[in-house]
């Protein structure tokens, strides 16, 4: 009988935080970071957290003989973060990307929710990633994973109009009703496309209640969490742990003993050898879809609810959303290269995010996320660096049209004005 | 001619408008021949003394200069402020609480006799105690210079019971200044009762009750009560001098609307939205802020969000210092929608720099401002219409600046105050 499954994916991202950003400062500074924060914040992460992760995944790979594998997505906000501030932590993903047991999947450049605004703005970001992750890690990504495993029937064409043939997402329990998400699942709307979902139960586990000694389970061993892999996998094929990489040594610190955990785990799996570890594109290769599934409205891995509310839940973060996405068009007319790398920080979910009014249940994992007090003022300073910035593209697309017509008039003398040239927008513009 | 005036605050130490107004008072009064002695809760030392002498509660033990204990307290005793409301208590049971109650406070006394009582002098949570303990010391006060004034004066509900025990105390006329009532804190049916009590109080007991506003002197005839031949308006005035405009760098170039207080309520902020809104319709040349903060800031915010108008609507949080001088140097019209406002400085300060204003009729600022625009508060149509008008009209908006500029200039405490002195040439010659 062949071994059953298991797929680690994690996720390595962090948002380009703004400053605080004044009504007095509009028009007069354009500068929209809070970089001395994304720096101390990103070199705290990576010496608690990259790095030594990154070290005890390779140490691993190495020791199981290239039977361990894992998946990782990177956004490129955190790509360009690291490439300022620690750019050790590329070397040492690059190291792993060596090995040739880790892949690397496809998201939007700017972790940001593209997806269900814009197919052009998602379009242009998603190819900007894959360039980005070809050219840092020379492989080409082929399955794609949405910010926050957001998903919907729409969604999954996009994506597969794009080239990729799997995508990973949440196992949502309204989705799923009876189902299991311990099986390949395909998209009712595109049935070539390969659904992986996540098994939140077991991710938590070690994502969320992995040092919580109030949980009847703790502490948590290799072992343990063996024994509860085969049972929930007992009939099925492919359990699926996705996670955020902050969970090794941030969120879960090193005195909870996290990284023994992930130290003794694929020594305990392979040795017991009931299943074996795949990356997500071994995954739907080894196993035929079990059945479709119908999402109309998309779905994520956030919250209780495992759906959008925790970016786009109310008037504020909506009125937002709406805004920013409302450029896209004049944007691609001025089509500046630092006008798009602002309008892409600007669209990082997490400044949608800081917005969130749901205090209740999943509030405390709002707030330890958040650097505002309230989601009033997250709001009022994003719409205060949102203002400066649909200052700086009007007066941009003056411009363009001054220059335009300066053009015009030059070319007067031939009897046919010619064709009004839309500069086309430069793919890998930063 | 000397007065003995109460009050709660002085520059350069306040917390809201009522220690301006008492310093334009007291250097008005000097003008007009009369000295005052200010006593206040908590001063700093750094007071302008020029034009009268300040009293530091702070620093006056609780003595009884010429009477007996229990007389003083016979003639203060109503400043105990404890719960009267003894439900259930037969005429028995009520006369030994009585007693009871009276004996505590002879006891309170002989601990606090002799000692001083710092005062906070702010609006914190234990006011009430403060109010209290001020109505005591400030007996003592004019007990202590009984030969140095001919009538007392005190400012707002704070100081009403410092005022009453200086009149049992010395026999002397009392006249107490409302400078705002409870229901310009509080809705119809929301206001603190326990203010409210007190307030009436001071207007029964007090020989002449000034208003700042024939509005409040509406409201003090109609809610409290109150004899109207006892009650006289003197509006409020203020004092620019040494004030230079600041001249500011606009950083947007649109015109800019400007709200600017506590967004509560009485302010009126959501008709400001609304007007806003409807100006955005029209036009998109224009922006508008809402400076302040206050209790009703998030439902603004999020009613804004509502109307999808945030990246034209502003808001800047509590400013300080500097930045309110800076807010008004950068806009265009200034708005005051108030609710109920008994005076309403803020359109005068806004003027003086040269913005034309638009202001709500329920406002005691509009009884003497013949230059500002003036309008119902719920009229958001009518208030649309002023703002699109001073906006694209030249003509309006240069006239109104300029004639507004020259009437605030024209209204001087030394007038103001003239009027004061003959309402205690009334009380002496009686």
């Amino acid at each position: 009988m062949a071994k059953k499954s298991v797929c680690m994916y994690f996720q390595v991202h962090q948002p380009t935080r703004l400053r605080l950003y004044r009504f007095f400062d509009m028009g007069k500074d354009s500068h929209y970071y809070d970089d001395f924060a994304n720096r101390t914040i990103l070199r705290r992460v990576a010496q608690k957290c990259y790095l030594p992760m990154n070290a005890l995944l390779l140490e691993q790979i190495r020791l199981s003989g290239g039977k361990f594998r894992v998946a990782f997505s990177l956004s490129g906000s955190v790509l360009e973060q690291f490439e300022r501030y620690a750019p050790e932590v590329i070397d040492s993903f690059r190291a792993l990307a060596e090995t040739g047991c880790v892949e690397f999947l496809g998201e939007t450049y700017y972790h940001s929710l593209a997806s269900m605004a814009s197919p052009s703005e998602f379009l242009h970001q998603v190819v900007k990633h894959r360039r980005q992750v070809e050219e840092l890690f020379r492989v080409t990504p082929t399955v794609f994973r949405n910010t926050e495993l957001i998903y919907s029937n729409a969604i999954g064409e996009q994506v597969y109009a794009l080239g990729y043939k799997t995508m990973l997402t949440e196992g949502a329990r309204h989705i799923m009703g009876w189902r299991s998400p311990n099986f390949v699942y395909s998209s009712e709307t595109c049935p070539k496309l390969r659904l992986l979902l996540r098994n939140y139960t077991l991710s938590d586990d070690i994502a969320f209640r992995f040092s919580d000694r109030g949980w009847g389970d703790w502490p948590l061993t290799a072992d343990k969490f063996l024994g509860w892999m085969k049972e929930s996998a007992a009939t099925d094929d492919i359990i699926n742990l996705f996670m955020d990489y902050e969970t090794f040594g941030e969120h879960q610190d090193a005195a909870s003993g996290i990284f023994d955990f992930m130290r003794a785990l694929p020594g305990t799996v392979i040795g017991d050898g009931t299943f074996e570890f795949v990356t997500p594109s071994q995954a739907v290769k080894k196993h035929k879809p079990v059945g479709s599934l119908d999402v109309p409205d998309a779905i994520s891995w956030a919250d209780e609810e495992r759906d959008v509310t925790a970016w786009l839940g109310n008037e504020l973060q909506q009125e937002a959303f709406n805004k920013v996405y409302a450029m896209t068009e004049k944007l691609s007319i001025v089509n500046d290269a630092a006008l798009w790398a602002d309008f892409g920080h600007l669209q990082e979910s997490d400044h949608l995010y800081y917005m969130c009014t749901k205090f209740f249940s999943d509030g405390e994992v709002h707030k330890y996320f958040n650097p505002y007090d309230t989601p009033y003022e997250a709001f009022i300073n994003y719409m205060n660096v949102l203002s400066d910035f649909q200052i700086r593209l009007d007066e941009a697309r003056a411009a363009l049209d001054v220059r335009e017509t300066a053009e015009k008039e030059e070319a007067a003398p031939v009897e046919k004005a010619p064709v009004k040239k839309r500069a086309v927008r430069k793919k890998a513009a930063k | 001619m000397r007065v003995l005036m109460f009050g709660w605050e002085f520059p350069p130490h306040i917390a809201g408008g009522l220690g301006t107004a008492c310093e334009g008072i007291v250097k008005g009064l000097a003008y007009n021949g009369v000295e005052t002695l200010f006593v206040m809760p908590s001063a700093s030392g750094d007071e302008d003394q020029s034009a009268t002498t300040i009293i530091n509660a702070s620093d006056v033990a609780v003595d009884v200069v010429s009477e007996t204990v229990e007389s003083f307290l016979d003639k203060v005793k109503f400043v105990h402020i404890g719960t009267n409301m003894v439900p259930y208590a037969d005429p028995e049971e009520f006369a030994r609480l009585v007693d009871e109650d009276r004996q505590r406070q002879v006891k309170d006394f002989s601990i606090s006799y002799g000692q001083k009582y710092k005062f906070s002098g702010k609006y914190g949570a234990n006011l009430l105690e403060e109010v209290a303990r001020y109505a005591m010391v400030g007996g003592t006060i004019a007990l202590q210079h009984k030969d140095e004034f001919d009538l007392i004066h005190a400012h707002d509900w704070l100081t009403y019971y410092a005022g009453i025990a200086a009149k049992e105390l010395t026999g002397k006329p009392l006249v107490i200044h409302v400078h705002a009532t409870s229901f310009d804190r509080g809705t119809e049916d929301m206001i603190d009762s326990r203010v409210f009590a007190i307030e009436k109080r001071g207007m029964l007991l007090a020989d002449r009750v000034v208003t700042v506003s024939d509005l409040t002197r509406n409201i003090v005839i109609n809610k409290y009560g109150i004899d109207p031949s006892k009650v006289v308006t003197v509006h409020n005035a203020v004092d620019f001098s040494g004030r230079e405009n600041l001249s500011v760098e606009r950083g947007v170039k649109e015109k800019t609307v400007t709200f600017l207080g506590r967004i509560t309520f009485q302010k009126g902020p959501e008709y400001f939205i609304e007007a806003a809104a409807k100006v955005l319709k029209r036009t998109k040349n224009v922006r508008f802020v809402m400076a302040g903060s206050g209790d009703m800031m998030n439902r603004a915010i999020r009613q804004a969000a509502r109307l999808g108008i945030t990246d034209r609507f502003h808001f800047t949080g509590f400013l300080r210092g500097a930045d309110v001088q800076k807010m008004f140097a950068l806009s265009d019209v200034y708005i005051m929608p108030s609710v109920s406002e008994p005076f309403g400085i803020s359109p005068l300060e806004a003027m003086r720099t040269g913005v034309p204003s638009i202001i709500s009729k329920q406002s005691g600022a509009a009884e003497v401002l013949r230059y500002a625009f003036k309008v119902d508060f719920w009229d958001v149509d009518a208030m649309a219409d002023d703002i699109y008008a001073l906006l694209h009209y030249p003509a309006l908006a240069a006239f109104s600046a300029r004639q507004g500029f020259d009437e605030v200039n024209a209204l001087k405490w030394n007038g103001a105050t003239a009027k004061l002195k003959a309402v205690y040439e009334s009380l002496l010659n009686q």
